[in-house]
């Protein structure tokens, strides 16, 4: 074994103790998985929640980590959605979790292509590049319908069982835990590389690229890289979505869904793991709840929310979110700490 | 062939007058304005119950249609818009999407979800027939307008007083600034004034666009391209590239029309990887 030099030591001591799972985490998680138990009628729009918080994940991988503006990222969505719906249309591959995983793959093959327009320009240009690939996309659909069965949405999927067992049944049961399940598997994997060495590279670049070009990242293969994953995770949310609802239809590419994702992760803050899922939870319960008091006219109120999170001020949302989380995890740690010893902790009178 | 020509012109006139506001907003002051079309929205709806509801004849419909969306935009700008300028263009980008997203509700619920048409004066109905060559009279009037426009546009940016500080403060707007020229002021005079010009658009474009509560989202990306493509140092890039994407998406449509916009924005994406700053931008060092 190789002696480490004592700095080389001390970072990556320090990178590991910020990679642990916090107390806070783990509540979080045990929450998510209760709730298949606690809210048994609500499956199918937690089912909706979880897709959503994937997808927000794979956004905020490029946006809060790598700092790159995308109203595209639908497009990856919706091909790996199509891609799913058709594989399992005419049973090319009947295992669920194998095609979720293609589907996730060919997503990230479009997202590597891409990825390359992506590095040139300005923020504007990136936004529309992004736009016009996600809206080329949704020509190519309506313009193959007899593939892709056009406006009237991809019909005649069925899905096999899971893993050759558990079905997908009326009430959203087993998708809701697959879904779940897919979703914590894909948030262990990002928090991997968002704490890993190429986590903190992509940092860098996203606060100066110059200068951590100058120390000698490697700028557009980081970029490239990320925004592949991003693609990749997109995807596996897309193919998500059809497989839980048999069912994929056009606007799975629309720009509508591109935008309510920046909406899910502003809500949620960007640039830190638990911001897209947090936001995806907020977003899909106002969602329901303006809907159901304005089934018509709920558009009008999540513009409203986004005009007023604008104007009073991001940083103030992410501050405040950050205030909760750090008093969370102080009450956590401190729970956790007194518990040994509980015995004797007598009431202090705080 | 010369009948698409000529359609596509027409076409290409009305996304220059809709567009040449923003490219003036976004040279200016950097910011991206991603509802501009709901502007144009408000024309089209203004011009509707102007003409069609209180009868007011066309020909008078079409400034009032100017000054409504002029005077809402100048409003915006005065209230809303100039907390977000300073902001990072992702603030920006929501800012707007929000306001689109709010206005697609709001004249949805005021004005019903179907298309509206705008009555237009029997003496514009109809075409002549040159050499062969059908021209409807409503696209002549079109052309006839916007033409106007773009040559009184060009003349202000480059004879008037007011066009040499916008100018000035498109090209650097700190020097502007040091120079004494309110850059607040003009911005938001520039911004009313092409709030206004995309309502006039959004008016005369209704019968060949479309009007109803979509339009903003519809077009939206449209106006983007002109402007991207077009690049934001002058308006002669975004009248080429309005033009350029006018008749390209008539042909398009006519030869292909399966493919539908398809052409159009693989052609967009096309440019903007081998130009990022667009066609016909200077290369400003900044």
């Amino acid at each position: 074994m190789i002696a480490m030099d004592p700095l080389a030591a001390e970072v990556s001591d320090h990178l590991k103790r910020r990679a642990r799972w916090s107390p806070l985490e783990v509540c979080f998680w045990v929450f998510a998985f209760a709730t298949i138990w606690l809210f048994p009628g609500k499956h199918l729009i937690l089912t909706e929640t979880a897709i959503l918080a994937l997808f927000a994940l794979s956004l905020d991988l490029i946006l809060g980590y790598a700092g790159i503006i995308s109203l595209g990222q639908a497009a990856f969505f919706g091909l790996a959605g199509y891609f799913s719906g058709l594989i399992a249309k005419y049973g090319l591959v009947d295992e669920p979790v194998i095609a979720l995983i293609l589907s996730g793959v060919v997503a990230a093959a479009l997202g590597f292509v891409t990825s390359f327009l992506v590095l040139r320009g300005s923020d504007l240009t990136r936004l529309m590049v992004t736009l016009g690939v996600s809206l080329m996309l949704g020509e190519l659909a309506n313009r193959y319908s007899d593939i892709t069965g056009g406006a009237d949405g991809l019909q005649g999927v069925t899905i096999a069982p899971i893993l050759g067992v558990f079905n997908f049944d009326l009430y959203g049961h087993h998708g809701y835990v697959y879904s779940l399940v897919v979703l914590f598997v894909c948030f262990v994997i990002a928090r991997r590389i968002v704490y890993s060495p190429f986590g903190l590279s992509l940092r860098s670049l996203k606060g100066n690229a110059l200068r951590a070009a100058a120390i000698g990242v490697p700028v557009k293969w980081r970029l490239v890289a990320i925004y592949t994953i991003a693609a990749g995770f997109a995807g596996i949310a897309g193919a998500l979505l059809t497989q839980t609802t048999a069912f994929c239809s056009l606007d799975v590419l629309s720009l509508d869904r591109s935008a309510d994702l920046l909406l899910v992760l502003i809500i949620g803050g960007t640039g830190y793991l638990y911001g897209g899922l947090i936001g995806a939870v907020i977003y899909k319960f106002l969602q329901d709840w303006l809907a159901s008091l304005t089934p018509q006219y709920w558009q009008f109120w999540i513009g409203l929310v986004l005009v007023t999170i604008v104007l009073v001020g991001r940083e103030r949302f992410d501050g405040g979110i950050r205030a909760v989380r750090g008093a969370l995890t102080r009450f956590g740690t401190r729970l956790l700490t007194r518990l040994p010893a509980l015995p004797r902790a007598a009431p202090d009178g705080r | 062939m010369l009948t698409i020509l000529f359609d596509g012109l027409a076409y290409g006139m009305l996304l220059f007058v809709l567009a040449c506001g923003l490219s003036v907003t976004l040279g200016l002051m950097n910011f991206i304005n991603l509802a501009h079309g709901s502007f144009a929205m408000a024309g089209g709806y203004c011009t509707v119950i102007i003409v069609n509801r209180m009868g007011v004849p066309f020909a008078l419909g079409l400034p009032l249609a100017f000054l409504v969306t002029a005077a809402i935009g100048g409003l915006f700008e005065r209230t809303l818009y100039v907390h977000v300028y300073a902001k990072s263009h992702l603030d920006q980008v929501l800012f707007t999407i929000g306001l689109v997203f709010m206005s697609v509700a709001a004249v949805d619920y005021t004005m019903g979800s179907s298309q509206q048409f705008v009555q237009i004066p029997e003496a514009l109905q109809g075409q002549f027939d040159v050499f062969g060559v059908g021209m409807g009279k409503y696209r002549l009037l079109i052309i006839a307008v916007c033409g106007l426009l773009t040559v009184a546009l060009q003349l202000i940016l480059s004879k008037t007083r007011f066009g040499s500080r916008l100018r000035a403060a498109v090209d650097d707007q700190r020097v502007a600034r040091g120079l004494g020229i309110n850059v607040g002021a003009v911005f938001g005079i520039t911004f009313a004034f092409g709030s206004g010009l995309a309502g006039l658009g959004g008016a005369l474009g209704a019968e060949i666009l479309g009007l109803d509560p979509t339009f903003p989202l519809k077009y939206m990306i449209y106006f983007l391209i002109v402007v991207t493509v077009g690049g934001t140092s002058s308006i002669t890039g975004p009248f080429v590239a309005s033009i350029l994407l006018g008749i390209g998406d008539v042909a398009g449509k006519y030869y292909v029309p399966k493919l539908g916009a398809f052409v159009i924005y693989t052609i967009m994406i096309v440019v903007l990887l081998w130009r990022p700053q667009g066609l016909f931008a200077r290369n400003i060092a900044r």
